[in-house]
């Protein structure tokens, strides 16, 4: 498909931006709700309660509240590039959506580098996130921003090299491949620790508890988000749970066999699992403490790349063998 | 252009007087050089109230409810304290059951007061769930005191010569029963938490203070006691009714963060013990000295009391002239002298570890600020 030129229907394109921008906006809503149930009900409280159904549209009010509020810029930031990076950190978050497989047809582009595309464009992400840190002029900002520079960097590379040893087994690049690779048995049996190492990474790469360095609020206050207000913080806050999203949804189209899964339709597979994995990243959140952050990256350049790699080495044995 | 060199090599960092992890209006100036610290310089006086000095244009007995503002997270200790030294001044003797109605109500606020620490130094090492857990036992602890004293954080309930109400058996009964939920917790606080291998790596080997570092300092509390010097007023100098009961000394051995931390969870152990055996040993009788005068009005002298508070020493200096107000009150916060050792253990470590060793040192700044 992707060796030809794919006539593309402006129809389709208006189609699929709409329905990228509804589901990142009701998957952030949703998300966040999520989120507040999930923390409360581990610490024994009911969370949100008032507005909607057990404050199903807390968040809906939340945002509406957000929209309202002042943006203040402060007067010693350089202007141009504080108000480019809250757009420069949600585009690259936008263009992911493209490649992802939802279900057998629901895909806007069956690209034959898909998995490149999200990796590529996920490590964007950092650039936004200096240009933040860097652009507020508050020391803790920067703080924030470097430290997640050198955190992103880190857990790239073992998050890459655990994802080719699903690709060296599959031998594509595809996502819809690796789907169909998964028909007989799903890889997460076949390659457990690629699992668990991918699940350690993506924890890291979406900045998310036990690895949230760069937004530390008992240190940094509020890392390099901290002098932005109103819209601009919520465009911080959509990527986050988007960038979530993304890295749950690899997870279940690398190891979880994607849509696949009896009776119900393949988009409602795929959602519980993608919302399965999100569980599982915010259930970390609430349970343990932060590491610091020289032990963050001993972590990854000590135990997760030496390990990944292991595992690449020998699936790469294995399939030689085989 | 050497000289501005020098200068550029480090930046400063102000971290407070507002931020999360000071816990009050405290400010450390911070001499940075990338994230390493090179000088950590505390500024205190943002809240000063002049307690001191408002006990000198007071009765005795008005400015007790001050005591219940210097530290008001163990308002009870300090209580006690004042009305220790009033008491020496008037030889008045409390009765007996006054004494245990102290030691159980100042017991139980030691234990909040620990509880509403471990919560937040974990919420300072990023552990968000823990706080409320804590927080949910913290709260029985203000049920039962809010049924003998009428407040739940700033108390005033003793008085010179006894305790102006007495306690009922609901209230003793729910003393035990809170014994028993809270050693109920115990597992969850030390599977999730005490054997947690990041919080194992963020407060082992850090923030160490040698014993003789505990003494050049006048450090009191869980500092010295982390650093396994068994120092505790309430078996060193004993007042109250305490020599009356069977408990321990936590200490720790090498002095570390976790030492601290390991100290503070182990005394509500200990504290629930005093609870128990002095619930199990309450005697009748009057809750009030007879004889207390209805004027406050102390003979010439002075007297220094010191208590053991869930932060370290506290002590009293009280001067009196004869007066209806005190001469001299000098109030011995623990929290000012286990300040003082920050600038020395904070060198040469990273901002996530000074927030740690400042949590463990455990500061209630009003009470530094007074």
């Amino acid at each position: 498909m992707a060796t030809t030129v794919q006539s593309v229907s402006i129809f389709g394109m208006i189609a699929g931006l709409i329905g990228v921008m509804a589901l990142v906006a009701v998957n952030a809503l949703f998300l966040i709700w999520m989120e507040r149930k999930v923390s409360a009900h581990m610490q024994l409280r009911p969370g949100p309660m008032e507005v909607g159904w057990h404050g199903a549209i807390q968040t809906i009010a939340d945002a509406l509240k957000l929209l309202g509020k002042e943006l203040i810029t402060p007067r010693e930031v350089d202007r141009p590039v504080y108000l480019a990076a809250p757009i420069v950190i949600f585009l690259p978050v936008l263009v992911s959506f493209l490649v992802i497989p939802f279900s057998q047809n629901l895909i806007i582009r069956d690209m034959n580098v898909g998995v490149l595309l999200i990796l590529s464009f996920a490590a964007l992400t950092v650039l936004a996130i200096l240009m933040a840190g860097w652009a507020s002029n508050n020391k803790y900002a920067v703080f924030g921003a470097i430290r997640s520079v050198a955190q992103n960097v880190a857990y790239e590379i073992p998050l890459l090299i655990t994802l080719m040893s699903v690709i060296l087994m599959v031998g594509s690049f595809r996502l819809t491949d690796i789907v169909a690779a998964q028909s007989r048995v799903w890889f997460i049996l076949v390659q457990p620790v690629a699992f668990i190492l991918y699940i350690i990474c993506a924890t890291a790469e979406t900045n998310r508890a036990p690895f949230d360095l760069p937004e530390a609020e008992s240190e940094l206050v509020a890392g390099f988000h901290t002098e932005y207000s109103g819209m601009r913080f919520a465009l911080f806050f959509l990527a986050e749970y988007t960038n979530m999203f993304i890295v749950a949804a690899l997870a279940t189209i690398f190891f979880l066999g994607g849509w696949r899964g009896p009776f119900l339709p393949g988009v409602i597979w795929f959602l519980i699992k993608v919302y399965a994995i999100i569980f599982l990243i915010m259930w970390f959140r609430w349970t343990f403490p932060r590491v610091r952050f020289d032990q963050l990256i001993t972590l990854s350049w000590k135990i997760l790349i030496p390990l990944s790699l292991a595992n690449l080495i020998i699936t790469a044995f294995v399939l030689k063998l085989v | 252009m050497l000289e501005r060199g020098l200068e550029e090599k480090y930046y400063v960092l102000n971290l407070g007087p507002q931020h999360p992890s000071t816990h009050g209006v405290l400010r450390v100036e911070l001499q940075m050089e990338g994230e390493f610290i090179v000088k950590a310089d505390p500024d205190i006086g943002y809240g000063h109230r002049g307690h001191e000095h408002m006990a000198e244009n007071r009765t005795y007995l008005q400015f007790l409810p001050n005591l219940g503002r210097v530290d008001y997270l163990h308002a009870l200790a300090y209580n006690q304290c004042y009305c220790m030294a009033v008491e020496k001044l008037l030889e008045l003797k409390v009765p007996e059951r006054a004494e245990f109605i102290r030691v159980i109500t100042c017991e139980l606020n030691r234990i909040a007061s620990h509880l509403l620490w471990i919560g937040a130094y974990l919420l300072d090492l990023g552990a968000f769930t823990p706080f409320l857990y804590c927080f949910d036992d913290r709260e029985n602890i203000l049920d039962l005191l809010d049924r003998v004293t009428g407040s739940r954080l700033t108390y005033c309930y003793y008085r010179f010569g006894g305790v102006p109400r007495d306690v009922d058996d609901d209230f003793l009964a729910g003393c035990k029963a809170f014994a028993r939920r809270l050693r109920s917790r115990y597992r969850d606080y030390e599977n999730l938490v005490n054997k947690n291998v990041i919080f194992l790596e963020r407060t082992k080997g850090i923030g160490i203070i040698t014993p003789e570092q505990c003494v050049q300092y006048g450090l009191t509390g869980p500092m010295v006691r982390g650093s396994g010097i068994p120092y505790d007023i309430r078996k060193c100098e004993p007042y109250s009714v305490y020599p009356l009961f069977d408990f321990e000394i936590p200490v720790g051995s090498t002095g570390d963060v976790y030492d601290r931390y390991m100290v503070r969870y182990r005394e509500m152990e200990q504290s629930l013990r005093i609870i128990e055996q002095a619930v199990d040993r309450i005697p009748a009788g009057p809750i009030m000295a007879e004889k207390v005068p209805k004027r406050i009005k102390p003979a010439p002298g002075e007297v220094y009391v010191a208590v053991e508070a869930a932060r370290g020493e506290f002590g009293i200096f009280l001067v009196s002239q004869g007066e209806t107000a005190p001469y001299r009150l000098k109030l011995r916060v623990p929290s000012f002298g286990n300040l003082s050792i920050l600038p020395e253990i904070a060198v040469d470590t990273l901002v996530a570890d000074l927030v740690a060793i400042l949590g463990s040192i455990d500061v209630v700044v009003p009470e530094i600020d007074r």
